[in-house]
């Protein structure tokens, strides 16, 4: 597979969250806003793309008995580090990600990707695969933040875009809509984009 | 080489750990300034906030800077002694010279701490505002303590009762009565976290019981004191004023008496 491949195939024919159905649970967690949203895709892309870098590196070296402890160590390392400088560097984000940038340890693409790839491949490829596989992760962490926030909160990024004269509080028709804000709802999202991909790419489709 | 002897396995996983051990270590030491900042930061946000300061705070460019200024402008840390123990206490006084006592909160919510500051105005009962926070209550339900909507109806509610017994401030599920000065509403959904703000208040407040009441005796003595001063003053200022009205007079009469030497004099040259 070209290097070129390995890039685009996840972010949509064989995307992490819509594909494989990995990670939702965060993902389910931080898109009320797009903001923090943003922020999470950012991390779990630096996460994967250097840890399936890392394992890569080492992959002749690590003993095959504690082959899933040593990338948990790798993992948790990077993970740390980037709790670590959010809290330095962008501390509001940080507070509102709260638990989810320690379980980002947990997100089941960033092993599965070390599993199934970077323990197999050279460094290059495999840290373009994690890359890859954290930004499919993001697109759909956008994607829902965006819609969630906009019918959620009347907001994008934090600004107004739905103009106040038209709230039923101001006089108007429209209310933002509460189930958006609740986690049900991005899996009812996550759940229309699997089906509008699958729609588009019918060999998904299992056979019956 | 053979990775799969155990001796191997040992030494490997040895190294490993020890490398990343240091790895964290060095970037928890050169980060670890910033991050206290960032703490530091938010603490002062919030004791801002809970009289109503530096609401702005956010729409600033410098927001750091800026909220250090108005800190250093407006509260002074203070502490008081109880028994053994030194309780912290923020005194924030105003532009207008009226002063605001804040006190910090610390309780425990559902899933983790909470905490608060709460701001008293100068008679210790009255509640000028409030703020709370949380580590980890639940989104949407407990997490809605932060908000202003709950923090809000703090104000103006009273913590000692009619017969000045202490009461604290309720946090009622299914709604405050209207116009009770001692409850606020819970929020939905959210009924161990309400409860914990409440026990939190009545706690942390309870503390400050003796410094209230030997406050308010020495605001009272302060207070008659100028009562007392104030009559004083206007006794003075009555008497200065019947002296001035009177040496008018006489100033008058005086002028009177010369005009009418001067007449006569004129007459008599006449």
């Amino acid at each position: 597979m070209s290097n070129k491949k390995i890039f685009i195939e996840p972010l949509f024919r064989n995307n992490p969250v819509t594909v494989l159905v990995l990670g939702i649970c965060s993902a389910l967690a931080v898109t009320v806003k797009l903001e923090p949203a943003l922020v999470m895709a950012l991390s779990v892309t630096v996460v994967t793309g250097f840890s399936s870098m890392i394992v890569s590196l080492i992959r002749n070296t690590i003993p095959n008995r504690i082959r899933i402890i040593v990338q948990l160590v790798v993992v948790a390392m990077l993970v740390i580090l980037v709790d670590q400088l959010l809290k330095a560097y962008a501390y509001e984000v940080s507070k509102q990600l709260s638990v989810f940038v320690g379980l980002i340890i947990t997100n089941c693409i960033i092993m599965g990707r070390i599993e199934a790839f970077a323990l197999a491949n050279k460094p290059i490829p495999s840290l373009i695969d994690g890359l890859a596989n954290g930004l499919g992760y993001g697109i759909i962490l956008v994607v829902v933040a965006f819609f969630r926030e906009l019918l959620g909160s009347g907001t994008v990024m934090g600004i107004q875009v739905i103009p106040n004269a038209i709230y039923i509080k101001n006089g108007g028709f429209y209310e933002n809509n509460g189930l958006m804000i609740l986690p049900p709802m991005a899996l009812i999202l996550v759940g229309l984009f699997i089906w509008v991909q699958r729609s588009i790419t019918k060999e998904l489709i299992e056979k019956k | 080489m053979d990775t799969n002897k155990n001796l191997y396995t040992i030494l490997y996983a040895t190294g490993m750990v020890v490398i990343v051990a240091v790895v964290l270590a060095f970037a928890s030491s050169l980060l670890k300034e910033r991050q206290q900042r960032n703490v530091e930061i938010e603490r002062k946000q919030m004791i801002l906030r809970s009289v109503h300061l530096a609401a702005d705070a956010n729409t600033v460019e410098d927001k750091d800077s800026y909220i250090e200024q108005e800190y250093a402008k407006f509260i002074t840390d203070s502490s008081i002694t109880e028994g053994e123990r030194q309780l912290t206490l923020y005194i924030c006084k105003i532009e207008s010279g009226e002063r605001f006592y804040v006190i910090p909160l610390h309780g425990v919510g559902l899933w983790g701490p909470v905490w608060g500051y709460i701001s008293l105005k100068g008679d210790f009962n009255s509640v000028y505002g409030a703020t709370f926070d949380h580590k980890s209550e639940t989104p949407g339900l407990g997490a809605e303590i932060t908000t202003t909507e709950f923090s809000g109806q703090f104000e103006n509610k009273r913590i000692f009762d009619e017969k000045g017994d202490y009461v604290s401030v309720q946090v009622v599920k299914g709604g405050a009565k209207e116009g009770n000065y001692h409850q606020v509403d819970a929020i939905s959904g959210g009924t161990i976290t309400s409860k914990a703000v409440e026990d939190m208040l009545f706690k942390n407040i309870r503390e400050y019981m003796n410094f209230f009441s030997e406050n308010l005796k020495a605001a009272q003595e302060r207070a008659l004191e100028k009562a007392r001063a104030d009559e004083q003053a206007a006794f003075e200022a009555e008497l200065k004023a019947k002296a001035f009205a009177d040496s008018v007079a006489n100033a008058e009469k005086q002028q009177r008496y010369r005009a009418y030497l001067k007449r006569q004099q004129e007459a008599g040259n006449n």
